[in-house]
């Protein structure tokens, strides 16, 4: 079996970590090796924030390369088009419509690029979602993640049951029935 | 069944495993959930230490008592551990003792990218690298029983990909191991000239034993694909290089990384027509192989700098291109780590950038009050350097200069490392002014409790050391409390301390953003007042920007902090209660 490879891409604080966690716990209880990379320190302070998800029988090296990704799964408009070179041909853009100024932006230095969804479109299969609407819709706009998650999840072989039994068992309980909804919006959003 | 566990998670459990009683440590990017995970086992006693080189005595002390104990730290934390490590090469242990290390190539979040093999050859103790969650457990649990059986203290070298990447792991139960008996041994614990001559021989006999072990150990692996061409790789360059080069190539996976083998290295290379010695930062295992006359193909092919890829690999030792990929028509603007919203460093930036003074830096979030807009921070060394290099500032400029000139450091590093710079000031009569950043934790590694901040790793209440007690108990006579959000009374505050010409500390108080109980109520809005003058945008504040000429706030991200508030010279910005 070939590995499947799912690069997670946000902005620190966006709750990535989260999303790559639940991705991972959902991988292992269906049985495959996995590896999941992940960014602390520094560059969680707002910066641009990336995580790997990969899996399958047997699974090396814990990155992405440019051209692998089956899946980017972006939290950000920019973060998604900054992401664009490691999708593989053929590959998918599950992206969050949020668009986050980064600090070139918001002193001048630098412009953040018009229609990006068009233009990722224009290169890749994309499926652009407003996640935080719908996070806010489920109780909580930090379920973004979980948006996301629910209709990434769409994308995999990973069963339905799974999910939700893999975010019972990641989710604090306080925050439970909040991201289950979140999860169940993501899930059922047709574009 | 087997569990998802980041390298370092992985590492707490092969201690646990292996019995460790004491751990001690300081935080440090890419290290700190090693000892945080420790925590989820009460019968270990754990704790944050003042600073590495205190953890590295706490652990001695530990072992020389009887106990299996650890210490971790980040790269740049091992040269501050390094007095006591190169002693403790002589001392040996009595309870197994692991030090754990964590590179940074590539410096997601560290200040230089230091390679860490070169201390286990220039200490004199020995070295293991795994390569992955599997490893950093099962090698952390054989490090604990090496280091008993060579009496050395044995370190683990980890890097960021290692340390944080989860992978599957089998756990298992905790080894019951004994407090070994604690006898007074002058003659290997005393370590003065008398007694360090003879252990010296020792250490020379220890490394000749450690040498004939990496020889026959299993840790050094052979993986024979019947190819012409080999790889001597080891830690996350074998996962690398397995990955790009399959059962293309022959691999040794070094899983000792100090010492190295020597014959198992000829005989490999013997079967071979060429070897490639695939390793990041710097090229330790090259060096052994030229050193032993073994012809091998390494730096020349890669590089010094950061991390290695797969992709590299394949292209470096088969010629292979890459997957094709897309690529964005135009610039994408980069998005550099900022300083969160609410944070109250911004406060502090802000006066010092109005001020025009010139700023001696730390280790920190608050590093990044180098990045525009505040840009205000001059110098970045080490922890603690903030404070002493002002000092040698002044001394080499006089005291003009030294009126326009300020260090910053956080509460943490403080205590660190800076404590000694204050005392250094005080002392030899300088004039500086520290200003310490106390926002109540150790932000930037991810909330960890100091000795300022009244709790123990554990959370349980401590004793709390009083910064202004502190200062005034060292000899410094002008200490300030001031909050940074307060902006014209801070302000005054730093024109008359660094005007003073004796020494001073102001003491910037003013909770991290991020911690649980910061909560500020309701968010700030811009009134149709606002006059575009731009005043807040000199702040970096993420949630602020100016969209079509007009200024915005953007409520997913202000925390209603209010700073912007208290600079806007027209009392344009208001806060707004939640909706």
């Amino acid at each position: 079996m070939k590995t499947t490879n799912i690069m997670i891409v946000g902005v620190g604080g966006q709750g990535t970590l989260l999303a790559s966690r639940i991705l991972g716990n959902a991988v292992i209880g269906e049985g495959y090796d996995v590896k999941v990379s992940e960014v602390h320190g520094m560059s969680q302070r707002g910066g641009s924030v990336v995580t790997y998800v990969k899996f399958g029988e047997k699974v090396y090296s814990p990155i992405i390369g440019r051209g692998e990704a089956d899946i980017v799964l972006a939290f950000e408009l920019l973060e998604a088009y900054r992401a664009l070179p490691f999708l593989r041909e053929g590959g998918r853009i599950i992206v969050n419509t949020q668009a986050i100024d980064p600090m070139p932006v918001i002193t001048g230095a630098a412009a953040y690029p018009a229609d990006i969804v068009s233009r990722l479109g224009a290169q890749a299969a994309v499926t652009a979602i407003d996640a935080l609407s719908l996070a806010k819709e489920a109780g909580n706009s930090r379920a973004v993640n979980v948006v996301l998650i629910g209709l990434m999840a769409k994308n995999t072989a990973i069963p339905y049951e799974r999910w939700i039994e893999t975010l019972k068992t990641t989710v604090p309980p306080k925050f439970l029935e909040v991201n289950l909804r979140a999860f169940e919006l993501g899930y059922r959003y047709e574009k | 069944m087997a569990k998802l566990l980041i390298g370092n998670a992985a590492v707490a459990q092969g201690a646990y495993e292996a019995g460790v009683r004491v751990v001690s440590s300081y935080p440090g990017t890419p290290s700190t959930e090693i000892t945080e995970s420790i925590v989820q086992y009460p019968e270990v006693y754990v704790e944050w230490a003042p600073n590495e080189k205190v953890a590295c005595e706490v652990a001695v002390g530990a072992s020389m008592a009887g106990a299996r104990s650890m210490t971790c730290c980040k790269h740049v934390g091992l040269n501050v551990m390094a007095d006591p490590l190169f002693t403790a090469s002589y001392i040996g242990v009595n309870g197994g003792m692991v030090i754990c290390v964590a590179d940074d190539p590539g410096m997601h979040s560290s200040q230089n990218e230091q390679d860490s093999r070169h201390y286990a050859k220039a200490a004199k103790i020995a070295m293991l690298e795994p390569s992955d969650s599997a490893e950093c457990l099962a090698f952390t649990k054989a490090a604990f029983a090496l280091s008993e059986r060579f009496d050395v203290p044995f370190v683990i070298r980890l890097s960021t990909r290692v340390s944080h990447s989860q992978s599957l792991v089998e756990t298992g139960a905790r080894e019951a191991v004994e407090l070994k008996p604690y006898e007074k041994n002058v003659a290997k614990n005393v370590m003065m000239p008398a007694m360090a001559i003879k252990r010296h021989v020792v250490v020379e006999e220890r490394a000749k034993k450690l040498a004939e072990y990496a020889e026959s150990t299993e840790l050094n692996r052979v993986e024979d694909n019947g190819s012409r061409i080999g790889v001597i790789t080891s830690g996350i360059s074998y996962m690398y290089a397995r990955e790009a080069l399959g059962d293309a190539v022959n691999y040794l996976k070094l899983g000792m990384a100090y010492p190295m083998p020597e014959q198992k290295i000829r005989d490999f290379a013997a079967r071979c027509d060429r070897v490639f010695v695939i390793e990041e930062l710097d090229p330790f295992i090259e060096e052994h192989c030229r050193a032993l006359g073994v012809e091998v193909t390494g730096k020349s092919a890669f590089t010094m700098l950061g991390e290695y890829t797969p992709a590299m690999i394949a292209k470096a030792v088969l010629g292979l291109e890459g997957a094709p990929s897309a690529e964005a028509e135009e610039p994408i603007p980069v998005r550099p780590p900022v300083m969160c919203p609410g944070c109250p460093h911004r406060g502090t930036f802000y006066v010092l950038k109005k001020l025009g003074l010139t700023v001696s830096g730390d280790i920190g979030c608050y590093t990044l009050g180098a990045a525009q807009p505040l840009a205000s921070v001059d110098s970045t060394i080490c922890m603690g350097a903030s404070v002493s290099a002002a000092l040698g500032m002044a001394k080499a400029r006089g005291p003009e200069f030294n009126r326009k000139l300020v260090s910053v450091i956080g509460d943490s590093t403080f205590i660190h490392s800076g404590i000694t710079g204050l005392i250094d000031i005080v002392y030899n009569k300088g004039a500086n002014t520290v200003i310490i950043l106390d926002n109540s934790i150790t932000g930037m590694t991810g909330h960890q409790d100091n000795p300022t901040t009244g709790r123990t790793i554990r959370g349980e209440a401590t004793k709390q050391v009083d910064l202004e007690l502190l200062c005034r108990a060292v000899g410094v006579e002008h200490v300030v409390v001031a909050d940074p959000f307060d902006v014209k009374a801070f302000e005054q505050v730093v024109r008359e301390e660094v005007n003073r010409d004796e020494p001073s500390v102001i003491i910037a108080q003013r909770p991290c953003a991020l911690l649980k109980y910061v909560k500020y109520s309701g968010r700030c809005v811009v009134t149709d007042r606002c006059k575009k003058c731009r005043m807040c945008m000199k702040l970096g504040c993420p949630a602020i920007s100016v969209k079509e000429g007009a200024v915005s706030i953007n409520p997913d991200l202000c925390n209603g902090c209010g700073l912007c508030v208290n600079v806007c010279p027209f009392g344009a910005i208001e806060k707004e209660a939640e909706a």
